[in-house]
């Protein structure tokens, strides 16, 4: 955390020029690009941001502030009014659970409760400490006709029950982790 | 020699379903025979709008020679000798064909928005020109003004289907006057209500029918410049929609100089972000500028002063698919179906407890009955018919007992409900009405943006009662503070969100009372869904003692020797179902 805070420091006083910074800067440079070339507007920019590093991280926010000189308040005010956009970084594995009116009529809420106590997550808990899963809500994926529906790793499970999503979960924590 | 073609729905339920594996199954075993048969989806290469009835899905439609032939439930197992049987030796599989159930699930609809959904191929725009594509926009630009254009709209009474149900005529009369040299035309196309996928079945199955409908509006109000807002929630319509534009341009529909008249009209796609409020005119506005995306009061109203200060229109996706339609086929010919004042079509989502769910269209004014039970089949696993939830978070809970209501604007508004964007959930005995009414609210709360007070902290107190009801601890006079506040919220709101959102509330304390009372005088929910109220026991008689709910109790609540019937401390249990839901033997009782 101290690392972090530290390196926030530095991007303050240098701004864009921070050389510690150097993955993210690049993608950030040609991300602004994008967006001027584009005369797209923030929404667009922060979405194409959340697309390249999976979530919106707060050191970008600061660089586009200075770089546009546009508030990071306005920034962060867009990215908390909308739903898409995630500030903390999310989980390898992500479950999706629809909660529109179909699925909850037909117990979307108890598939929630089942993944979750799967997960061993607290109730004001999405992402496992190990940042392997992270569960979420969504209002309706409009595939009614299949409620419950739960979308793991973009894979859609139709007319799910507690026992599906529960096998479905523990043959993911149990797969070989070839990709790290 | 004679010609097949084959068409696997592919859907968001027939991939859902494995419609994918079915089209590869044909498309190998064709490979290996000599059958000349072109293998496509329902509405060509690959996925497509789904035709509606998602419950029989994968649906496969088999074309010999022009005749058609539906089979219903298909799996890559069933191909083989669909292929062997039916193209091969020209004998059909009996049993696997629709049955009668398919047949009346399509009887008594009038199809005229998806009447090309899963006909044409929502990839190709040959295909959309093969079934009379952009033929009603030549007749506009080419054969009409734009008064004529406009004219024809009123005449025809179609009224905006996202909700609000707003003239269409009207409003681009309205906006056709305003002088301005530069004006905007906006496809809303953020399907927010939750349980309704109409939008996007148009979207996904018939995209060319949106952005003719857009083109012909644009040219009856002035309009050089076009937005489609879409759900980011929806990447196979951006996907589709997206190539559709660029097909189109290309064609020279969209562009300088459309069809070689001096009319210019470009479109624009811009992805939402996941806000429920941005359904709201203004707010939508708001998010394409790039901004927040919070309403502000009206008037001014859009047609007036819209995106960018600029006069503009903004039309629902299913009114756009509809005007292509009634351009070519006549005002007349589509204001003979419907009401006197409910004219045409209505696109509905038919799901929850209902046998056949899917996407259904029907004339306005069907009977709710004739829904439910004709082209639904009835309540799911035999059980009785509760209610029937239409127009989502803003609309309310029509009883078993007005079964027999009209559905269209009027007759819905009369009994606290609306038409709303076609969602209709079937509840059935098993759904606890106070948990429905907490459900929306829940819903709302969360998607109210916050800009006005009776709506951020209206909808939270309101949500507040809700929850103590559902938790046993309601009080005496919470049915008539939860009325008091449900009128102050729905008089002062700025926004439409704000002003229906106590609408579930109000109807099922209207027509659910009682199920109200037992839950705050009982401490009982009749439906044995409020999970506080409940207490789970194990029926000692029945358990076999193997152990499966002791393994899934998350707190150690159930003890018990294997084989021999287990016990449950009700100290320790948190009432989270485990037990019930794992208990194959049904030795698991809540009540």
């Amino acid at each position: 955390m101290m690392i972090i805070n530290q390196l926030k420091l530095l991007i303050d006083i240098f701004g864009s020029g921070c050389v510690i910074f150097t993955p993210m800067h690049e993608k950030l440079v040609d991300l602004l690009a994008r967006f001027r070339e584009s005369e797209g507007n923030l929404i667009t920019l922060l979405q194409d941001t959340q697309g390249a590093f999976g979530y919106v991280p707060k050191e970008a926010v600061y660089w586009y502030a200075k770089e546009l000189d546009v508030p990071a308040s306005r920034f962060f005010g867009i990215a908390t009014f909308y739903a898409q956009f995630h500030l903390k970084p999310r989980g390898k594995h992500i479950v999706t659970a629809c909660c529109g009116t179909a699925c909850h009529v037909r117990g979307a809420e108890r598939l929630v409760n089942a993944v979750k106590r799967e997960l061993k997550l607290e109730e004001d808990q999405d992402t496992t400490e190990d940042l392997q899963f992270t569960v979420e809500k969504l209002a309706c994926l409009g595939t009614c006709s299949l409620a419950p529906v739960v979308i793991v790793n973009g894979k859609m499970l139709g007319k799910t029950t507690t026992d599906i999503i529960t096998k479905e979960i523990r043959s993911i924590k149990k797969s070989p982790k070839k990709d790290e | 020699m004679s010609e097949i073609s084959i068409r696997v729905c592919m859907g968001p339920g027939g991939i859902a379903s494995g419609g994918g594996e079915v089209l590869s199954a044909f498309e190998n075993l064709l490979k290996q025979s000599n059958i000349s048969a072109e293998v496509k989806d329902r509405c060509s290469t690959h996925k497509v709008g789904c035709l509606g009835m998602c419950s029989k899905d994968v649906l496969v439609d088999i074309f010999i020679n022009g005749n058609k032939t539906t089979y219903q439930k298909v799996n890559a197992g069933m191909v083989q000798r669909i292929v062997d049987e039916h193209l091969v030796q020209g004998m059909p599989v009996a049993e696997w064909l629709s049955d009668e159930e398919y047949d009346n699930f399509y009887k008594k609809q009038i199809k005229v928005v998806l009447s090309d959904c899963g006909v044409v191929d929502p990839e190709s725009l040959e295909s959309y020109l093969a079934h009379g594509g952009y033929e009603a926009t030549k007749k506009a630009l080419k054969a009409m003004s734009p008064v004529e254009v406009t004219e024809e709209m009123t005449k025809s009474g179609l009224r905006g289907r996202g909700g609000a149900g707003f003239p269409t005529g009207v409003k681009w009369e309205t906006c056709r006057k305003v002088p301005s040299s530069q004006k905007y035309i906006i496809c809303n196309a953020d399907e927010g209500d939750p349980g309704a996928f109409m939008d996007r079945a148009v979207l996904e199955g018939n995209p060319h029918s949106v952005i003719e409908g857009m083109i012909i509006g644009a040219y009856a109000i002035g309009a050089d410049k076009g937005y489609v807002y879409v759900r980011a929630e929806y990447p196979l319509a951006v996907e589709r929609l997206t190539q559709a534009i660029k097909e189109a341009t290309a064609k020279g529909f969209l562009g300088k100089s459309i069809m070689g008249t001096d009319f210019n009209f470009t479109i624009k796609l811009k992805l939402g972000a996941g806000a429920f409020v941005c359904g709201e005119e203004t707010a939508l506005i708001a998010s394409i500028e790039g901004q927040r995306g919070m309403p502000r009061p009206k008037p001014p109203f859009p047609v007036f002063s819209g995106l960018w200060g600029k006069p503009t229109v903004i039309n629902n996706v299913e009114t756009l698919a509809n005007i292509p339609y009634i351009l070519t086929k006549g005002a007349d010919w589509y204001a003979s179906f419907g009401t006197e004042k409910s004219k045409g079509t209505k696109v509905f989502a038919l799901t929850g407890k209902v046998k056949n769910t899917g996407l259904i269209e029907v004339p306005m004014g069907i009977s709710l009955r004739e829904i439910i039970y004709d082209i639904g089949g009835g309540i799911e696993g035999g059980k009785g018919l509760k209610a029937v939830q239409t127009g989502g978070p803003s609309g309310g809970c029509i009883p078993a007992s007005m079964l027999d209501i009209n559905v269209d604007y009027e007759s819905l508004a009369k009994v606290g409900s609306i038409v709303g964007s076609g969602g209709m959930i079937v509840l059935d005995e098993d759904n606890c009405m106070v948990n429905i009414a907490k459900y929306f609210l829940a819903f709302t709360q969360l998607e109210s943006c916050g800009k006005c007070v009776p709506c951020r902290i209206g909808t939270k107190r309101l949500l507040e009662i809700l929850e103590r009801i559902t938790k046993g601890q309601g009080r005496e006079g919470d049915l008539e503070l939860l009325e008091g506040l449900s009128k102050d919220i729905k008089s002062a709101s700025l926004c439409g969100l704000g002003q229906t959102a106590p609408n579930p509330v109000l109807s099922t304390l209207n027509y659910f009372r009682d199920e109200y009372e037992a839950h705050i005088r009982d401490k009982k929910c009749p439906a044995k869904v409020c999970k506080d109220l409940l207490t789970y026991s194990i029926l000692e008689d029945v358990c076999t003692g193997c152990g499966a709910c002791k393994r899934a109790c998350p707190s150690g609540a159930i003890k018990g020797e294997k084989k021999k019937p287990h016990k449950l401390d009700s100290s320790l249990c948190v009432k989270c179902g485990a037990c019930f839901d794992v208990c194959k033997f049904k030795s698991v009782a809540k009540e």
